[in-house]
């Protein structure tokens, strides 16, 4: 190719240059116009997540976070009543570490519903979490509901082949529980 | 070779995956679902087309000792579009790929088609050549994600295909079995463009 540019250092200097300058420009574009749509779906995926473990609010508990020891909260009310408040969490028991689930519960610490979130577990395996298995917490108390296992002496139904996940799934309800009763239930309470 | 042979030979005689062996990582990685194929064939075969356009417009422009380097930053750039834009509109695909789209970059069929096809060709070739790429790496990870899905989990494209209490092969979901089916794919593959010639 006749024309081609030489490698000379001021061509590979400027030609370089100008092409980082242009692809810069174009994701700085990129990256303004879909800010705004990205945090968006994420406040919406949040809102929908906090939906799925409650009864029915209508406050926004997005707005007011409380965020202890890693532990997120998400207080519903409902004319002013509160009516649960739903408790991001996490193990890093899991079989392939750390994954996050949302637990709701009713203000006197009954667990109402539970989701999943965000998870590696294997899938076909640890990832049947997801399904119905998890509804056997729902309207359980943690205090006559013992969060383990059968194997380890508690009330969980394992997941067939996945005891640790299982074991991961308690461990994270316990740690929500546990920071709800300690942190939220109190100051509702009152 | 005539405009239509170089898109078709990313389809069949030079199929990024069965012929050229090239990105098998993502291959192997997210053929899980029939979904994630599509989703992951569509982000890479839009890069592909971008890069390929890209490189073979600023071919004369960009001198040859510095010539990888600006491949991967035009490369990247198109990457981190496809990022930002499936976060905000496809968040549901976007998790299940999750850290694979930005390693779109390091897909080697993406950078060996700037090296070794779109620096050479003109503009229109080059666009010709990423879409054929792009397709043909759609389609074959499409299928042999659909394999993986109906032998591990029952189902294609989450339309159950078996009953649900059949027992389904879960190696097929996991990491093994992503390389018996891949190997299995290949070998027929190379059965069919021996007999058909293509």
């Amino acid at each position: 190719m006749a024309n081609k540019l030489e490698s000379t250092l001021k061509n590979m200097i400027l030609s370089l240059f100008l092409i980082s300058m242009v692809m810069s420009g174009a994701l700085g574009f990129v990256y303004v116009v879909t800010k705004k749509p990205i945090e968006e779906t994420q406040k919406k995926a949040e809102i929908e997540a906090v939906k799925n473990v409650l009864p029915e609010f209508d406050n926004d508990p997005t707005k007011d976070v409380k965020d202890i020891d890693g532990l997120k909260y998400y207080v519903a009310t409902k004319s002013g009543e509160v009516v649960g408040c739903a408790v991001k969490t996490y193990t890093n028991k899991g079989f392939s570490g750390h994954f996050e689930i949302m637990v709701g519960f009713k203000p006197d610490g009954t667990i109402f519903k539970s989701a999943v979130l965000d998870q590696k577990e294997t899938p076909g395996l640890g990832d049947k979490m997801k399904t119905k298995w998890k509804d056997q917490f729902n309207e359980k108390h943690p205090t006559t509901f013992k969060l383990a296992v059968k194997k380890d002496g508690g009330d969980v139904d394992a997941i067939t082949a996945s005891t640790i996940t299982s074991r991961a799934f308690c461990d994270a309800v316990t740690r929500a529980y546990e920071g709800y009763m300690k942190n939220i239930a109190k100051t509702t309470n009152q | 070779m005539s405009s239509l042979k170089v898109f078709t030979n990313g389809l069949l005689k030079e199929n990024p995956t069965f012929v050229l062996v090239l990105g098998a990582c993502p291959t192997l990685a997210v053929t899980t679902a029939a979904f994630n194929g599509i989703g992951m064939g569509a982000a890479t075969t839009f890069v592909l087309f971008f890069s390929n356009m890209l490189v073979a417009l600023l071919k004369n422009y960009i001198p040859d000792k510095v010539r990888i380097v600006a491949f991967i930053v035009i490369i990247a750039t198109f990457v981190t579009i496809v990022d930002l834009v499936m976060k905000a509109f496809v968040p549901d695909i976007y998790k299940t790929l999750g850290i694979f789209i930005p390693l779109i970059v390091v897909n080697c069929i993406i950078l060996g088609r700037a090296e070794a096809f779109a620096q050479k060709n003109d503009v229109s070739r080059a666009i010709l050549d990423g879409l054929g790429m792009g397709i043909g790496f759609t389609l074959a990870i499409t299928i042999l994600a659909s394999v993986r899905e109906l032998l591990g989990n029952g189902t294609i494209f989450n339309i159950p295909i078996v009953s649900e209490n059949a027992k389904t092969m879960l190696i097929f979901i996991l990491p093994p079995g992503a390389f018996i089916t891949y190997g299995y794919l290949i070998a027929i593959f190379n059965q069919l463009k021996a007999k058909y010639n293509f």
